[in-house]
């Protein structure tokens, strides 16, 4: 596919600049695709790790709750949990990758330093079960809130080298060719015209050479 | 920078335990529910939203939606039944997508 243009010398200026900055743009694009790669992937190699730990974490803590209701009644599971004491306070920013926005978030327990806060009811009614799982899930929280952070990052990263990918390859494949075609036309039709005008003057200067003699 | 909260919605069996880190919780008997509580969720200032993989699986074009944008954080998390690897299938998926090939999890193999 070929850009239609009239053979002209300015047309040529033009298209000629053009091709330049194609090509500046495809290799800014490029080296932005590569830096976008190493960043994604150090993101999922952290994310897949946390995610193995996540698994591993919630679904200890997911079966001591499952025995906490085995041993205890559901209402008393319901009523010790009814008003939690701990809460969490989370600050949600944004930071920038290459300049992707993903975002960062920082937390804490509220009652940061006193680990019984977590506990919301009284021991004596309670089982053993409920504390287990209860530590187990507070000790999962700081991982819990990273896997947010990177799956997000990983997931706006993603989007982000599809599209400068697709812009590298249109760049490439279609844009820089079809201009170089174009460059190529207008330089050949140049020549020819030249050639052309060669040939004339030529003629003209030995028709007035014979008029001459 | 401002104030958020963090959000889980699933079945109230696996998710009970978060109420006592101060967590908000919103149990779903379905799908429909599980629906309504994200996006309600969403509305408001839930920086953070987990969701049990149960109804991850049935909402995933709700949860899609949300994932263009930096906040909030859509995430899956597993529920009792035990993990159905939808998370690292959902990884996996975006490796793909960005690199055109699986290369990360293929290397494993070798590694």
């Amino acid at each position: 596919m070929e850009i239609r243009v009239s053979p002209t010398r300015m047309q040529l200026q033009l298209l000629k600049k053009r091709h330049v900055m194609a090509v500046r743009g495809h290799k800014l694009l490029k080296d932005k695709l590569d830096e976008l790669m190493k960043h994604f992937l150090e993101l999922v190699r952290r994310d897949r790790d946390l995610r193995e730990q996540i698994d591993d974490r919630l679904g200890a803590a997911f079966r001591g709750f499952l025995i906490a209701r085995g041993a205890m009644s559901a209402a008393a599971v319901d009523a010790a949990l009814m008003y939690p004491k701990e809460t969490i306070s989370l600050r949600a920013g944004q930071r920038h990758i290459m300049n992707v926005a993903v975002p960062s978030l920082e937390w804490t327990f509220e009652h940061e330093g006193d680990a019984t806060n977590i506990y919301p009811y009284g021991f004596a009614y309670t089982s053993t079960e409920l504390d287990t799982a209860i530590r187990l899930l507070s000790e999962a929280m700081p991982s819990l809130v990273e896997l947010a952070e990177v799956e997000k990052a990983v997931e706006l990263l993603a989007d982000e080298i599809e599209k400068t990918r697709r812009r590298v390859n249109a760049l490439e494949y279609v844009l820089i060719p079809s201009l170089e075609q174009s460059i190529k036309y207008i330089t050949m039709k140049l020549d020819e015209a030249e050639r052309g005008n060669l040939t004339r003057l030529m003629k003209v200067k030995e028709i007035v050479g014979e008029r001459g003699a | 920078m401002c104030m958020h909260k963090i959000a889980v919605i699933g079945d109230e069996d696996s998710i009970l335990g978060f109420r006592a880190l101060g967590v908000s919780v919103f149990p779903a008997r379905s799908g429909k529910e599980a629906e309504t509580a994200l996006r309600a969720a969403a509305r408001q200032d839930y920086a953070v939203i987990y969701i049990t993989e149960g109804y991850a699986g049935e909402i995933i074009d709700v949860i899609t939606e949300y994932s263009r944008k930096p906040l909030p954080v859509v995430l899956t998390i597993p529920d009792l039944s035990g993990n159905r690897g939808a998370a690292m299938e959902k990884i996996r998926r975006t490796v793909e997508k960005a690199l055109g090939a699986d290369i990360l999890f293929g290397k494993e193999g070798n590694a």
